[in-house]
């Protein structure tokens, strides 16, 4: 008996539909079920005879080819040789804003994040950001940042050819209506109702009265999953690896 | 001319009060030497990250040497948060310049290069820009429709950091690591320590020249094995995630942090 498509698997499985037909996804620090989206992906790709998906994965000797340091992601996202990318956040607004500087007051926050790496530049210049966090709650889901980071929408007269695509939670998937600057509410995964997902955020979204149910992965891509794709992720994030479920 | 001196002499050369380019943890950090720093007493230092910070920037804030950090983030990685910094933070012991990975990096170019601001893309609509005087938003002169940030050269005045080999002429094998290069070139002297000295000229294999910083860029080099723990070194030596922790835990009180560093510095 095959056990069960978990809820990180989920997520993972619903990671690679979200970058179905990109050419080239760069994965940040810290990052492992992107990581494990992206190289998902690329098997299926191969498997299915569709074109090579080239992964970069910041941190990793194998799954990375820059070779000019770590400016070379910059460069190449601003030649456009870049068509995903993931940003996180401790707070993400209803307005697609997000925070990875603190709450509480700025400069002396009272709660200090790291800071925003290249989220204020890479927003702008990759076309399909994924906002993935796996805490779906008010704290996190807020009507309005404290600090924006990286700005979900752009005045006309700047350089803007990406932002928010879609936002990953562990509880549902959202889409980024860049047209109203609103996020949708596409599915609710799997044990959530729609009521569960409007208590748990903290901004309102359009369709909230979804019923559709994330769909899960089947089990030819669940194996590729527990054998393939945790062999490659254990190169870069061995103890995320390890956690997740093996293939008999 | 490359000067050859021991670490410790190296510390001596590096004053109170200068600009500082630093390295991200595990891409040519030194925490050694920042411990040298500290035992030192040095103070009033403005530490640019390139483009981030990790656990030596932690120990810098919590010894009380930063006055003005500038970087994109900083963080113990897959530890967490940063203690000091976090308090230093709350407390409003340090002046702040947030960045973006990519504007440290134009800063630097621009420095490279000898320019005094270097445009780049994005960023305009977010509290990084509101906060930073330093940073400006210009019309682009090839297209007065598009708006477009500039921001001024970062130059440190010393930068330091750990590199796998250096060879009797001060030059120093980085390797793939070229955000360091791009600091050394940006920076008016750059020391380095090295986990060994190369008797053979690095520039004569053509197979590395490309990966060489050229000693003319190069003060000083200190040998200093292992001078990276626990933070790790690119393709030498893996990151002591324990080590790390044991600080994380320590450092959440600032007496635990003086507890930390006296009887690590005992141990060593």
């Amino acid at each position: 008996m095959t056990r069960e498509c978990t809820n990180r698997e989920l997520l993972i499985y619903t990671i690679s539909r979200l970058l179905t037909g990109v050419r080239h996804v760069a994965v940040g620090m810290s990052s492992p079920m992107p990581a494990a989206g992206a190289m998902l992906l690329r098997v299926l790709n191969k498997k299915r005879g569709l074109g090579d998906v080239q992964v970069s994965i910041l941190g990793s000797v194998k799954h990375n080819a820059f070779t000019s340091g770590s400016e070379e992601l910059f460069d190449c996202a601003a030649q456009g040789r870049i068509d995903a990318f993931f940003l996180g956040g401790g707070q993400i607004d209803g307005k697609g804003n997000v925070n990875l500087v603190g709450t509480g007051g700025y400069p002396n926050s009272e709660v200090r994040w790291p800071g925003s790496y290249g989220s204020a530049y890479l927003y702008f210049l990759v076309p399909r950001v994924i906002l993935f966090r796996e805490e779906h709650s008010p704290r996190v889901l807020v009507d309005q940042v404290d600090f924006i980071s990286a700005p979900g929408a752009t005045e006309d007269g700047v350089y803007r050819r990406g932002g928010p695509h879609a936002l990953l939670t562990s509880a549902a998937l959202f889409t980024f209506q860049r047209d109203t600057n609103r996020f949708r509410l596409e599915s609710v995964h799997p044990g959530r109702s729609a009521a569960d997902i409007r208590g748990m955020t903290g901004f309102s979204f359009d369709n909230d009265h979804c019923e559709v149910e994330t769909p899960g992965p089947d089990a030819e891509t669940l194996a590729l999953m527990r054998s393939q794709v945790r062999t490659e992720l254990a190169e870069t994030y061995p103890q995320f690896a390890a956690s997740l479920p093996e293939a008999a | 001319m490359t000067e050859f001196v021991s670490p410790e002499a190296m510390a001596e050369m590096i004053p109170s009060g200068v600009k500082l380019g630093l390295a991200p943890d595990g891409s040519g950090s030194c925490p050694a030497m920042i411990r040298l720093l500290i035992e030192r007493g040095i103070r009033d230092l403005h530490v640019v990250c390139a483009p981030i910070g990790g656990m030596q920037v932690d120990m810098l804030i919590g010894a009380g040497a930063i006055s003005v950090l500038e970087t994109s983030a900083v963080s113990l990685g897959e530890t967490g948060g940063a203690p000091c910094f976090g308090r230093a933070i709350r407390n409003g012991k340090i002046r702040m310049l947030d960045a973006t990975c990519p504007a440290v990096f134009a800063g630097l170019s621009a420095a490279e290069k000898g320019v005094p601001y270097m445009p780049i893309r994005g960023i305009i609509g977010s509290d990084v820009l509101e906060n930073r005087l330093d940073w400006k938003v210009t019309t682009n002169p090839f297209d007065e429709n598009e708006k477009i940030v500039v921001v001024a050269a970062i130059q440190p005045d010393i930068t330091l950091i750990h590199a796998p080999e250096a060879d009797r002429l001060g030059n120093v094998r980085l390797g793939r690591r070229r955000e360091i290069m791009l600091l050394a070139h940006a920076s008016k002297k750059t020391f380095v320590t090295v986990e060994r000295i190369s008797e053979t000229s690095l520039l004569d294999d053509e197979k590395l020249a490309a990966g060489i910083l050229p000693a003319m860029y190069v003060s000083a080099v200190a040998e200093y094995k292992n001078a990276a723990w626990p933070t790790g070194l690119y393709a030498e030596y893996e990151l002591d995630a324990r080590e790390v922790d044991n600080y994380a835990r320590a450092a959440r009180t600032p007496e635990g942090f003086q507890a930390y560093m006296s009887s690590a510095r005992s141990a060593a």
